[in-house]
């Protein structure tokens, strides 16, 4: 379990060195400031402009950057459709943590949000449907109070208003600051998602890089599709608490879509580039069924 | 009144009894019931049913071992889907039978594995979440010494959470919060104090709703505990069977519907 948490803590660091810290490390390499990104998949650098227009999916090998909840939901949602609700949820510090309010207001300030789960009612290819998605650049994403509080009132609305729910995760996991109430967020998402069920309501969910921990272990891997992004890593825990466990190499392309595909979690693989004409055909097909 | 450092000490004391000792100390001619149907046995969660003061109950156990080829049998209490599979086959058993759950809980976590990735510990954890929630039978659950964080969690969502008065429940091992909050898994009995793990912590926090008294620890009088333990299920079982059953699942809706703080400002 520390092992899972301090490999957890590692991802967060690299992370922000790859981003949070991006400009600074151009200015070492001497790269002009705002041209170039390398890839940390193939290592070759990215004229930033041309990642843009390519989704922020590398030309070189395929590789899918982290996305923000705003692009995202630009990705996803028909233009000017989305409607925001409960964005003015805010964490508190309800276990007294240190260091927790500092963290909370880097991280508003870096995304402009109040929270890591951006959600709303939206259409996707003309069918309405709600969607929520969670940033990875707001502490990597993680669950606390207001995670599983928004993620619950979104599948009370899609239960209200009886539409379809699509959510995207990425994320490290449970939020660590807000401890046993983070992790009670888990209970409290699968068990609403229960209620979306027993109304027979589709829900789509997509895993991006990463979906781990009590995100994974929660509403993420509930779907009645499940998507993968290309370029995904899904797991319940870190490959190198794992590794130290087993004590074993692990196998290639481990906990990646293709991994947890041919391991009976995923139903489609999907490029970002199609993500969209996916979840809007899967829409489509369930407005169908027979009456009875 | 100890410190939580020292109720970690007492949660992980090698002479606390484990699961086995408590179902054989309250549950009348048990009988174990085996497998999930699908890949195997898995020992670290120990199903099956019983009597309880005469009632019929399931029985769902995460047992840590006793000796050392026990413990190895027993994975530590570290389940893999396959258990976790096992609990979700016997209670959705029990729920045809009508038949309460006791649950009693005690793991580090839930086992992090290759073999269990490959067989998605992620869905199956999340999966009993969902399940247990719309479950249609009482359900009480128990923490026995130590609740890690998920892996309790998938076999603890309940009408009625108790905890014994020095066992922990946390959302990570004060180890591993020491690491992240300290960088120094050394200062675990710092991050203790802080992380809010206790049953008396719990309680104020409303995610338990009853501890079971303890004597100097459950290991130096078990009589004393299991009483308790007796009395307090008896007491709680006693609410929840009384309860219409459409009542007891909103209820058991609502306690998890409303855990979370957060402010939310118009």
């Amino acid at each position: 379990m520390n092992d899972f948490f301090s490999e957890r803590k590692k991802r967060l660091h690299d992370f922000k060195v790859k981003f949070l810290k991006k400009s600074a490390i151009k200015k070492q390499t001497d790269i002009p400031d705002g041209l170039f990104i390398k890839c940390e998949e193939c290592q070759k650098p990215i004229y930033e402009k041309e990642l843009e227009t390519q989704l922020h999916v590398c030309p070189n090998c395929g590789f899918h950057f982290r996305i923000n909840a705003k692009k995202r939901i630009a990705l996803l949602a028909d233009e000017g459709s989305f409607n925001e609700v409960n964005a003015h949820l805010e964490s508190t510090n309800p276990l007294q943590m240190p260091f927790y309010e500092a963290k909370l207001e880097s991280a508003k300030k870096f995304t402009n949000q109040n929270d890591a789960f951006v959600s709303g009612s939206c259409t996707i290819g003309n069918h309405p449907c709600f969607l929520g998605v969670l940033d990875s650049f707001f502490m990597m994403g993680s669950m606390g109070s207001v995670v599983g509080e928004k993620v619950t009132r979104l599948i009370e609305l899609a239960i209200k208003e009886h539409k379809p729910l699509v959510i995207v995760s990425a994320s490290g996991g449970a939020r660590m600051q807000e401890g046993i109430l983070s992790l009670m967020q888990m209970a409290k998402t699968a068990g609403a998602l229960k209620k979306l069920e027993q109304e027979k309501i589709l829900y789509i969910s997509v895993m991006t890089y990463p979906t781990t921990g009590g995100v994974a272990a929660s509403f993420a891997t509930l779907g009645d599709i499940n998507i993968a992004e290309k370029s995904a890593l899904i797991g319940f825990a870190g490959s190198r608490v794992i590794k130290q466990t087993i004590k074993e190499e692990l196998p290639a392309h481990f906990q990646s879509a293709e991994f947890q595909k041919e391991h009976g979690l995923i139903d489609l693989v999907v490029e970002r580039k199609q993500l969209k004409s996916q979840i809007s055909a899967l829409l489509k097909l369930h407005q169908g069924g027979h009456q009875s | 009144m100890s410190s939580s450092w020292e109720k970690v000490q007492l949660a992980r004391h090698p002479k606390r009894p484990t699961s086995k000792t408590v179902i054989c100390h309250i549950i009348d001619d048990f009988i174990e019931l085996h497998g999930d149907r699908s890949v195997r046995d898995d020992l670290s969660i120990i199903g099956g049913i019983g009597y309880f003061e005469g009632i019929p109950v399931t029985v769902i156990a995460q047992e840590k071992g006793t000796d050392t080829n026990d413990k190895i049998k027993r994975n530590f209490g570290m389940p893999h889907p396959e258990g976790y599979e096992k609990a979700l086959r016997l209670m959705k058993q029990a729920e045809k039978f009508k038949r309460p759950i006791l649950v009693f809980i005690d793991t580090p976590g839930a086992y992090p594995g290759l073999e269990a990735e490959m067989r998605n510990q992620a869905f199956k954890i999340a999966n009993n979440l969902k399940e247990m929630m719309c479950l249609d039978t009482p359900i009480i659950a128990v923490v026995l010494s130590e609740g890690g964080s998920g892996g309790a969690l998938a076999i603890g969502v309940a009408d009625q959470l108790l905890m014994f008065e020095n066992s922990i429940y946390s959302i990570l091992s004060p180890e591993g919060f020491a690491s992240i909050l300290y960088k120094d898994s050394k200062k675990a009995n710092e991050a203790a104090e802080i992380m809010k793990l206790s049953a008396n912590d719990l309680l104020d926090l409303r995610i338990i709703d009853g501890i079971i008294k303890e004597k100097n620890g459950l290991h130096e009088d078990q009589t004393f505990g299991f009483k308790e333990l007796r009395s307090q299920l008896v007491k709680r079982l006693t609410i929840e069977m009384k309860k219409d059953a459409q009542k007891r699942l909103n209820d058991r809706y609502q306690k998890y519907r409303l855990m979370g703080v957060f402010s939310e400002r118009i």
